[in-house]
Formats: structure tokens, sequence, C-alpha cells
């Protein structure tokens, strides 16, 4: 890897955030929208890649992750009437003890079984959600009311109903989160991380830890993507068990896949290729699946590192 | 009723469960074993099966029985053939690397399943039985299709056993499955066996979605719950062990049928999709297998 001054890696983010807070003043309002739903499932997608793209482990079930957000967030608000922070902190919390103890368990596994147990998990936590129908809504969801997404600051309060207000918390979500993983992989721990991928058995050998940075990498992994959910459900007012189906567990793989594996960016621009994809062809065909089949076959046939991935294989090698 | 024969009714359903379940569970072990992937799309075969069963029985008019027999024939050969294709389109070019495999198969699952959503539509349709008698116990009458397709199931496992154990082809897989390398240092075409025991996998499934389908009806959906519940099998029975698959299907078939008359069959679901999980995670080599070379 060839390396690059810290000033230009930083200065390429903030850029890409900078863009982002732009087109907030020229999209159009229905892609103003969109690009709410994006950003806020991108971060999902950051979540995901932080797991399978830096140390290398195939979960599919990440689904759970995201539902314990949403449900964490959006039930506090629905049925206890909690304000939004409190909420949205409660999501992440979910999330992240979560993922601890399906990390404790979990990780006891590795390869095909570790992908198997983190399904039967998040199949598990799926049907939960079905059987407590009574509290969550079940298949028919809940919608979360506007008053109760309001948050009020001092005197002054944020409507998260409003399109730009909407958009710029997203953005913020955003933000902190590409922020964090970027310092994150380029940490020591993240060079750990990138180890273990690569051989897992000589970085033991090395004297590191490998069980517990695994671990700390699952819990923030799926807080990061609590994060995302729980935004979700406060941004979008909907909580629905679709959202921890199989199908969501498959979704970020799929956006991290086609953005690249381990890159910082390749969340956003899978996502956002995907969207854009589902959004354009629905218009004339309902056979949205048919795409992301498709999609996943040609990618892991020809394009096995994602977009971003080659980019850096060909010209930017710096590119974190 | 009383508990007694209520019991008997619930162990009967359990027993066609299993019978079904073990057929497909043959299929994803029979491929987990000797290819060293997960199938995915496992399901979907099973599917697929029973909506071509669907489509042939009614483009042939005549007696039900005629239907059905031209669609246990026809539709697991059209679901090998995909299935077949599949390998040697995408599988084979990945070099059977078991992640790249996986999100290849989940592809595959994408596909089928929107092409069965497209083609046949959303509506579960049902397949008349070949033979509609029922036998009358002291108790209730109980369908004699069911308890044929329980024997069926027990004939198909037989054979397939036989195979794997009497025949050279048996002896070939099992080689392959033993030891790439050396199985094609001594000449065996390993990639046309990995293409065969691909194919076969997903005919058992379909073998299995045809005997099904009249009692309960084909849906372009209905693969999810066989893939879950063949995963818990050949979890339970150990990654590649023919007779734990058979022992794991009677076991989670017979206690599914039971504790779903009993209790909330969502419960049921929980309890073994946790209970699995936990076996896999403490016990990764099954309850039945060996430990993993």
């Amino acid at each position: 890897m060839k390396d690059a001054s810290p000033a230009k890696i930083y200065a390429l983010h903030i850029g890409v955030i900078a863009l982002l807070f732009a087109l907030n003043f020229v999209l159009p309002d229905y892609h103003q929208g969109l690009f709410a739903r994006i950003m806020a499932l991108a971060v999902f997608a950051m979540g995901y890649n932080l797991l399978f793209g830096y140390v290398g482990l195939l979960s599919l079930g990440h689904a759970m992750f995201f539902s314990a957000g949403l449900y964490g967030a959006g039930l506090a608000v629905y049925q206890l009437g909690w304000g939004v922070p409190e909420a949205f902190v409660a999501g992440v919390a979910c999330g992240a003890l979560l993922a601890l103890v399906i990390g404790l368990l979990a990780l006891r596994t590795s390869g095909v079984a570790f992908m198997i147990v983190t399904m039967m998990f998040a199949q598990v936590f799926y049907l939960l959600i079905l059987y407590f129908a009574a509290w969550t809504g079940g298949d028919q969801g809940l919608v979360i009311q506007q008053p109760s997404r309001i948050i009020a600051i001092g005197g002054a309060s944020l409507d998260l109903t409003n399109p730009t207000v909407r958009y710029m918390s997203a953005l913020a979500l955003f933000s902190v989160v590409l922020l964090i993983t970027l310092v994150l992989v380029r940490s020591r721990f993240g060079r750990v991380l990138v180890a273990i991928r690569e051989n897992e058995e000589r970085t033991k050998m090395l004297g590191y830890d490998t069980v517990a940075n695994k671990l700390v990498a699952v819990v923030a992994s799926g807080a990061i993507c609590a994060a995302s959910g729980a935004a979700y459900a406060l941004l979008f007012g909907y909580i629905g068990s679709s959202f921890a189906s199989v199908q969501y567990s498959i979704l970020p793989l799929l956006w991290v896949l086609l953005g690249g594996a381990a890159t910082i960016l390749g969340p956003l621009i899978g996502t956002l290729f995907m969207y854009y994809v589902t959004d354009i062809t629905s218009g004339f065909t309902s056979a949205y699946l048919l795409i992301v089949g498709v999609a996943l076959i040609l990618l892991v046939l020809f394009f096995p590192k994602g977009v971003l991935g080659s980019v850096r294989q060909r010209w930017l090698g710096w590119l974190p | 009723m009383h508990f007694g024969p209520h019991l008997l009714l619930a162990a009967l359903e359990g027993l066609v469960t299993s019978a079904v379940l073990a057929l497909t569970a043959l299929g994803l072990s029979l491929v987990f074993g000797v290819m060293r992937i997960v199938n995915v799309a496992h399901g979907e075969f099973f599917m697929l099966g029973a909506v071509l069963a669907w489509a042939i029985s009614t483009a042939i008019s005549g007696h039900p029985a005629v239907g059905f027999v031209a669609a246990l024939v026809i539709a697991p050969l059209l679901v090998g053939l995909v299935a077949f294709l599949a390998e040697w389109l995408v599988l084979r070019r990945l070099n059977y690397n078991p992640e790249g495999t996986i999100v290849a198969t989940i592809g595959m699952l994408y596909i089928i399943q929107q092409l069965a959503l497209t083609f046949y539509g959303p509506e579960a349709r049902p397949v008349e039985p070949p033979l509609n008698y029922r036998i009358l116990l002291p108790w209730f009458g109980y369908s004699g299709y069911k308890l044929s397709v329980i024997a069926a199931s027990a004939v198909l496992l037989v054979i397939t056993w036989l195979v794997l154990t009497r025949t050279k082809i048996g002896l070939i897989m099992r080689a392959t499955q033993y030891d790439r390398e050396t199985a094609q240092a001594f000449g065996i075409p390993v990639e046309r066996v990995y293409a065969g025991v691909f194919a076969i996998g997903a005919m058992l499934a379909a073998i299995a979605a045809v005997l099904i389908v009249p009692i309960s009806q084909a849906h372009y959906l209905m693969g999810q719950d066989p893939l879950l519940l063949s995963f818990i099998v050949v979890i339970i029975g150990g990654l590649g062990s023919l007779r734990g698959t058979v022992v794991a299907a009677i076991l989670i078939g017979l206690s599914d049928g039971i504790v779903s008359v009993f209790f909330s069959p969502t419960l049921a679901k929980i309890i073994a999709t946790l209970v699995v999980a936990m076996v896999l995670v403490f016990r990764p080599q099954g309850l039945f297998g060996t430990a993993a070379r």
C-alpha cells in the first residue's frame, strides 16, 4: 500500500461530506428524501463493512442489529413516550448489548458455521418480533406519529418530519460514523483487525488477543448498525418486522460488495447505486429482487473487489 | 379427542414432515459433504419442484395419478438441469470459494424466487393427490396419501444409501468427498462429480416438494421454511453425515409436529432455531457427527 499524507485522506472525506451538504440545496424534493434514506442506510452498510471488510467475518444476521436499533428507539418513543435523543441512545445501546451477547456466542465458531449461526440468531430475533406482536406491531408494524418525532432544545424545536431537518440529521449521523470508522481503521486497532483477516494464526502468534479484538469489532459493528436502525425509525417514522428479515441481512452485504469491501466510502457508493438502480427499474418492472440476484452473481463473478476496491487497485493505492 | 389419539395424530403429521425434510436435507447434506459449499438456494430448488409439479399436473388431463406421476418424473429432472447449469455457469467459475458461493447462491435464490413470482404468480395452488382413500383408525380417519409419502421417502432414502455405499458412483463420490486432490490424481473427473452432486442435491429437494405439494399447496415463498429446517437437520445430524441427517430429520420433524400441535408454531420455531444455534456454537460437529478433519 502506498502511503498518503493524512491531510489528503481527511480532505477527501470531508470533501464528500461537504458535497452531500451542498446537495441538500440543489436536489429536487423527491431525491432529497431518497438521499436522506440512502445516507441513513449507508451507515448500516458501514457498520457491516467494519466486520465483513476489515475483519473478514461474513455475517448473515446483521438485520438483527439494525432492527435492535429500530425497535429499541421506536418502541421507546411509541410505547414509553421517550424523547427523541433518549430513544436514539436506547436504540444504540440495545444494538451494542445484543452484539456483545451474539459476539460472545458466535465468535466461538468461524467460517461457514459463523454465517449460519448469525443467520439463525437473526431468525430467532425476527420470530420474537412476530411472537410479541401485541407489543411490536408484528408484521403490520407501527407508525410513529409526527408529534413524538420533535426534538425540543431549549426554546427551539427540531421537527424530524421536515425534509431539510431530516436530510441534515441523516447527514450528521453519516458524517460522524464516516469519521469514526476512518479514524478506527487507521488506528492500531484497525491494523490488528486487518491482520486478523489476513492471517489469524499469525496475529495470535504475534501476541494479539484475536478473540477480544474480534469481539470489540462485533460490538462496534452492531452499535453502528443499531444507530442506523434507530435513526431510520426516528426519521421515517415506521418500524416493522420486515426490517428484521433475512433480506435486510443480505442487503448490506450487497451494498458493501458493490461499493468495495474494506473501503471507507464503498458502502455509500454501493447503497447509492443499488438504491437508484431499484428506484429507476421499479418504474417499469416490479421484479426488483431479480436485479438484486443478478447483481450479486455478477459481482462475485467479475468484480469481487467492488467499485472502490478496483479503483484502489488500479489508480489510488492510498485510498483507505 | 383424548390425549392419546391426539398425540398419535401429531406424531403422524410429524412423520410426514420428517419424510419430506429428510429428503430435502439429504440433498443439502450431500452438496455440503462432497463439495464443501453451502447452497442457500436449496429451498428455491424445492419451491421450483413444487411449482413445476403444479404446471405439469395441470397440463396433463385425465386421472390425477397420471399427472402426478408425470410431475414426479419430469419436475425433478428439470430442476436438476437448472442446478446443473447454475453449477456450470457460476459456481465452477468461483472455484467453490465458500464465501463467494454463498453470495452467488443468495443471488440464485432471489432470481428463482422472482421468476416464480412473475410466471407463476402470488397465489397458492393445489395439486390433486394421486390416490384418494382414507385409512380408518379407531379414533379418526387418516389420509392414505400421507402414509404413502412416508413410504416413498423411506424407499428413496434407502436407494440413496445403497447408491452411496454399494455402487461405483457412490465410491467415486465418497472418494471426492474424502480428498479432492487425491481423487483427481487417481483420474476421477472431480468437476463432473461436483456438477452431478449439485444436480442430485437439487433433485432430491424437488422430489420432496412434488411429494408434499398435494398436501400443502405450491407457493413461490414456500422454499424459506424447508431451507431453514434443512440447515437445522444437517447441523444437528453432523455436516455431511447421511445417517445423522436421517435421524435428525425424524427427530426435528416429530418434535416440530408435536410441539406445534400443542404450542404456538412461532414459539416452536423460536425454540428449535435457538437450540440448533447453540448446538452449532458448543458442538460444531453436530450431535451425531465426528470431529471435522
